[in-house]
This record gives structure tokens, C-alpha cells and sequence, in this order.
């Protein structure tokens, strides 16, 4: 009973939130909705506490029943999902001088959605759960309607989502016409054999999950809503709910098409489009001069790796993507934390602009600079941790892939921080393209409610690795059902490459502090904004993930 | 029911990919959306049909032969509902394109990528 109260809750305050919510006092509203996530993470460690549950909704048993799955993994991941939310909740008390209910309403409805996304085991429901997290996401994302880079990049991402979850649900439709079933168990266990249409319906449904994992070429979307959209609301997109797009793909694969596509063709063509994603995310990140956009790139290579990591459909390097996950989710969030606080005090994220006039700023420059290593993966971050354990498995072209990524990112939010906060090289301001702060006045001083869920997830980053690694692999391979020993990241080969990555991302850094920028206008031009481009990318995208999943 | 059905949803996703891909105002491209969407529609009913079939209703009458598939009926129906609810914030946010940016097609906005 207490999982469905989980997952009913955050809805059923959004509702009234969203009903009665003009009519209440701002500081009402901001407890109301904070406290509801509070419970609900308190509700989601009450059912871990107990070691999981299956729930049958309705008493529905197999065959026509939804399961709810509180596992130990799906249960790490709701309450992950849980404390950035309440982190964001707790930024924007202060952030926003003028907000309206709807404003909580719609990050409550977004929490609940991507809650409920993890924990159904039906196909069908993972699918509308995942549509009502996209909807919230698009009106999220054009919350400042008055500004137009804000609608146009919300407009984008809404398309491009859309129309990836139309090629998932077309999936499931064909899944359903060859099995007549929709729990993902059920699936996998009517699925035994591989014929055109059972790989036809696994490269649709993995299309809208890919897209939302923002994997090249399906990524155009997310530096353009990442840019525009409320900094505590970036917090939960580039924390968890990109993420969610290669959960779906781990669970689609592992619990309804594992016994029916081969491993090794699935294989090539998740590693294909994560490298990708993890390279050019990097390089995109390197030519980025405003700031949220920088991160926003930087969370599409470390996505990518995330991907690479998942699709080597291995046990230890499941357990090394999952602590990955977990690290890069504090660093992430803290970061976009700390962009919040800087477009607070001087209206621009242009990292030219703000050259020198963070020196006033000292926590803030202490989570980009925390941030930045934690990108790198600098050693005991849970960056690191998990990169050194899917090294290890994936073997020397996955450490030079992980090393390259991460030192381009991390040396782009060097750069920002020797620029900003220490007044690192020549000034150059040129742009005077000021946005309008969130905050609408300046406060005098940053209150602690903005700064404090910055340092908290910076350090929960950071402290990660110090956990033994069995806590996160047994919750893996008990999802994945795998059997193996959980290694360690704590090898000499895996405690080099992180020291190495943070040397090569303060090359990278100093490299673009003296100017030194590869000449690479095509991307720029790439990246065009225009929407008819993006959906040609994915039509190219889903047709070269299909050709990679029958290449044998 | 003939293989053939199935080409059908194929056509019209592609013919609403293909306006989006096109479009020169973003009321057209939104509209392709709903197009592309269409298509899967067309495809859960293809999946459930059944020759000679009635319709699942069992309150009253007894059917006496084959019934078509209600399940995919029930996921068209929320289908649907999903539908009408992107296409109406979509609809909004180009409204708001429109008034902020002075034109609504996509090759005449600025680029985002500064």
C-alpha cells in the first residue's frame, strides 16, 4: 500500500496545487510542495527499507495485471529522482521573485511522472508515464513564455520528443500483435526467437528512449531546452530525466528482448551511438561560451558514456554505469545549481561577460571547481568510480574514449571557472546579450536555500566512491539478474586514468584560456535550431540504429 | 487481415515526417505531428481487427461470434487523449513564437547555437 501512496501522492498534490493554488500564500505553496517530496522520500525508503515489493494494481494478477516492481534498483532510482527534485524545490524558494503555483504544480506532476515511469513493469504505462514527464517537461521548459529563445527551444524539444515516443508506441503496438502481452516479463517470456518484425519493434521502441537519452544523432533537442529553461528545473533534466531514456533502453533489452535478440547485435549499435554522443557532445562543449549551454552539451557526452556503459550488457560494467549514473547526477545538478547562482547576480551566463566577476562569489567558484573535477572523474568521485569499473570492462578503447570525453567537458567547465571566478585570461566581452535574470532583483546576499543544494550534491558526488561498490552492484545484478563478483575501481590502471583525465582537462582548459579553438563552423551549422533538420537527423538515426541492429 | 494493412500506417507516419522535415510555418509543422501520430492509431486498429468481427461490447448483448481486440482500442483512446494534449502546448508555444519572434517559419528563426 505504501508504494501506491508513493506514487499517487505527488500527483494528487499537483492537482490540488494546480486547483487551489492562486488563492494561497507563496510560502504555503513553496512548504506544500517541497513537503510532499519529503514524504515521498520518505515513503520510497520505508519500501526499500523492507526489501522491495511487486504490486498487482487491482489485484489483477499476470496476464492481464499492471506490476508495480519496487526493486532495489528501480527504488535507487525513484529516490535519486526524489532528492533532486526536492533540491530543485528548495533552490527555487528564493530563485524565482515571482512564481506561480503552477509552477510547483508541474515539478510535482514531473516527479511523479518519471517515479511512476521506473516503477510500472508494463510496457503500455511506461509508455504514458513517459509521454506525461515529456508534456510537463515541454511546458517546464517554456515556463518564461515572454522570452523567444525560450518557446522556440521548448517548441524543438517538444517536436523531436514527440515524434520519438510515436516510433516507441508503434513499437509496443507490434510487440503486442506478435505476443498479445504488455508487462515487460510477460513479453520476454512469450519473445524466444528472432525474426524481422521482433527487431523491427525492439529499434522503435528503443528510438523514443534514445532520443530522450539524447544519443547522436537524436541530441539536437537538448542543448536548446537545456539553455532556455528554469535553472532548478535543468537540475532534474540533466540529473535524471536524459537518464531515464537509457534505463528504458537497459529495461526494454533486458526484461522483454534478452532471450530473442542476440547481445552482440544489440551491442554494436548502443556502443556506436553512445561514443558518438560522448564524443561530439565533448567537442560541442569545448566551443560553448554560455554557460548553461556548455553543461548542457557536456551532460550529452556524459550521457553517452553512460550509454556506452549500459550497452556493453555486462554485469560489472552495469554496476560501473549505475554509480556513474549516481556521481554525475550530483555534480550535474550542482553545477546547473551554480549557473542559477551566477545568472542571479549578474543577469548573463556568458562566460566572456562574467570574465573576473565571480572573485566575490567564493562557494559558487568552489562547486564549479568541485564540479569540474568531478567531471574529469578525479578520484574517489563517483564519476570516477564508475568510469574506472566500466573501463575495466569494456577494455583500451573504452579508456580512451572515457578519458577523452571526460577531459573535454571537465576542461570546458575549468576554462569557465579559471575565467570567471579566478579572472584567468584576456578579457574579451563583446556579446551584450543580457537575459533576463529568473530572479527579476538582485539579492543582497545568496540566501543559503541557493547555495546549500549545490555544496550538498557536489560533496554526495564526490564522497560516492568512498561507498563499497557491492551496496550499488547488487542492486544491478539483482535487476539484471547477473551473477558475478562486483569488482573495484580502486585498480592502479583505473586510479591512473582518472589522474590522467584531470590532467588532459586542465590542458584542454589552460589550451582554451590562450584561445585555441578547433575551427569547426560546420558543427555550429549543424546545430541550426531548425526544426525540420532535427527530424531528419532522427529519421537518419533510427534507420542507421535498425541497418547496425541486423549487421551481423 | 492481409500484410498489406500494415503498409498503411507506414505511409502516413512517413508522410508526417516528411511535412515536418518540409514545413515552412510551424502551425503545419505541429499539424504533421498529429499526422505522424495518426499513424499509430491506424496501426493498433490494424493490429486488433478481425474479419467479421463485432465490436467488444458485453453489458447488454451476448456476442455471438468473434469480437475485434478491445485492448488496443482502450491504449487508441489514451493514445488520443496524449495527442490532444501535445498538439494543444505545442499549439501554445507557437503562438508565443509567433508574438515574441514576429514569424513562424522555421527557416527564418534564429539559430539557437550562438
Amino acid at each position: 500500500m505504501i508504494l501506491q501512496i508513493a506514487v499517487g501522492l505527488p500527483f494528487l498534490v499537483a492537482t490540488l496545487l494546480a486547483g487551489t493554488g492562486r488563492w494561497l500564500p507563496r510560502v504555503a505553496v513553496d512548504a506544500l510542495a517541497t513537503l510532499t517530496v519529503a514524504v515521498l522520500i520518505v515513503l520510497l525508503s520505508l519500501v526499500l527499507a523492507s526489501g522491495g515489493t511487486t504490486v498487482w494494481l487491482g489485484g489483477w494478477r499476470e496476464g492481464v495485471g499492471i506490476p508495480l516492481v519496487a526493486s532495489p534498483l528501480t527504488l535507487g532510482l525513484t529516490l535519486t529522482i526524489a532528492v533532486v527534485a526536492l533540491a530543485a524545490l528548495i533552490v527555487s524558494w528564493r530563485y524565482f521573485a515571482e512564481v506561480q503555483a503552477i509552477f510547483h504544480a508541474l515539478m510535482l506532476l514531473f516527479t511523479g511522472a518519471m517515479c511512476a515511469f521506473v516503477l510500472t513493469e508494463d510496457l503500455f504505462d511506461a509508455f504514458v508515464f513517459f509521454e506525461l514527464m515529456s508534456v510537463v517537461a515541454y511546458a517546464l521548459t517554456g515556463y518564461k513564455s515572454e522570452e523567444p529563445d525560450t518557446v522556440h527551444g521548448a517548441l524543438n524539444f517538444g517536436i523531436v520528443n514527440s515524434l520519438g515516443a510515436y516510433f516507441t508506441l508503434s513499437g509496443i503496438a507490434l510487440v503486442y500483435a506478435r505476443t498479445g502481452q504488455l508487462g515487460f516479463a510477460a513479453i520476454g517470456k512469450s519473445l524466444r526467437e528472432d525474426d524481422a518484425l521482433v527487431t523491427l519493434a525492439f529499434a522503435l521502441i528503443c528510438t523514443g528512449f534514445l532520443v530522450k537519452a539524447a544519443a547522436v544523432p537524436f541530441h539536437f533537442w537538448l542543448a536548446d531546452a537545456h539553455a532556455v529553461a528554469p535553472t532548478p528545473v535543468c537540475m532534474l533534466f540533466s540529473g535524471v530525466m536524459v537518464e531515464l531514456g537509457v534505463f528504458g533502453v537497459l529495461r526494454t533489452y533486458v526484461l522483454s528482448f534478452s532471450r530473442a535478440i542476440p547481445a552482440a547485435d544489440v551491442r554494436t549499435a548502443l556502443l556506436v551511438f553512445g561514443s558518438a554522443a560522448a564524443l561530439l557532445g565533448g567537442v560541442m562543449c569545448v566551443l560553448q561560451r554560455h554557460i548553461k549551454r556548455l553543461l548542457a552539451y557536456s551532460t550529452i557526452s556524459h550521457v553517452g558514456l553512460l550509454l556506452v556503459g549500459v550497452g556493453l550488457l555486462d554485469e560489472a560494467a552495469l554496476s560501473g554505469a549505475a554509480t556513474y549514473f549516481l556521481g554525475h547526477v550530483g555534480v550535474k545538478a550542482a553545477l546547473f545549481s551554480g549557473a542559477g547562482l551566477l545568472l542571479n547576480r549578474y543577469e548573463t551566463v556568458d562566460e566572456h561577460d562574467l570574465h573576473g566577476r565571480g572573485r566575490s562569489m567564493p562557494v559558487t567558484g568552489t562547486i564549479f571547481l568541485l564540479g569540474g573535477l568531478g567531471l574529469a572523474g578525479l578520484p574517489p568521485y563517483g564519476t570516477w568510480a564508475g568510469k574506472a569499473v566500466m573501463e575495466e570492462a569494456g577494455g583500451v578503447w573504452l579508456t580512451a574514449l572515457a578519458v577523452v570525453a571526460s577531459a573535454l567537458t571537465a576542461g570546458a567547465v575549468l576554462r569557465v571557472w579559471l575565467r570567471v571566478f579566478l579572472g584567468a585570461g584576456p578579457s574579451r566581452s563583446d556579446s551584450g546579450d543580457h537575459e533576463e535574470a529568473e530572479t527579476r532583483f538582485k539579492l543582497s546576499r545568496l540566501p543559503w536555500t541557493m547555495v546549500a543544494p549545490g555544496v550538498v550534491l557536489v560533496l554526495g558526488g564526490l564522497l560516492l566512491g568512498l561507498l563499497p561498490g557491492h551496496v550499488i552492484g547488487r542492486a544491478v545484478a539483482s535487476y539484471a539478474h547477473l551473477e558475478g563478483p562486483v569488482p573495484t575501481p580502486w585498480t592502479p590502471a583505473g586510479v591512473l586514468s582518472g589522474l590522467l583525465a584531470v590532467a588532459f582537462a586542465f590542458g584542454v582548459a589552460v589550451l582554451g584560456l590562450r584561445g585555441y579553438a578547433p575551427r569547426v563552423a560546420l558543427l555550429h551549422r549543424l546545430h541550426s535550431g531548425h526544426i525540420g533538420d532535427y527530424v531528419a537527423w532522427l529519421m537518419a538515426g533510427v534507420t542507421v540504429f535498425g541497418l547496425l541492429l541486423i549487421a551481423r | 487481415m492481409s500484410h498489406l494493412a500494415y503498409l498503411i500506417p507506414g505511409w502516413i507516419l512517413l508522410v508526417g515526417v516528411y511535412g515536418i522535415v518540409t514545413s515552412r510555418n510551424l502551425v503545419h509543422a505541429v499539424v504533421c505531428l498529429s499526422v505522424a501520430q495518426s499513424a499509430t492509431y491506424v496501426l493498433l486498429l490494424v493490429i486488433g481487427y478481425r474479419r467479421h468481427a463485432t465490436a467488444p461490447v458485453f453489458s447488454d448483448i451476448k456476442p455471438t461470434g468473434d469480437v475485434v481486440d478491445p485492448i488496443v482500442q482502450a491504449l487508441t483512446l489514451t493514445d488520443i487523449v496524449v495527442g490532444a494534449t501535445v498538439t494543444a502546448l505545442l499549439l501554445a508555444l507557437t503562438v508565443q513564437v509567433a508574438k515574441r519572434r514576429g514569424t513562424v517559419d522555421p527557416d527564418r528563426l534564429r539559430s539557437l547555437e550562438p
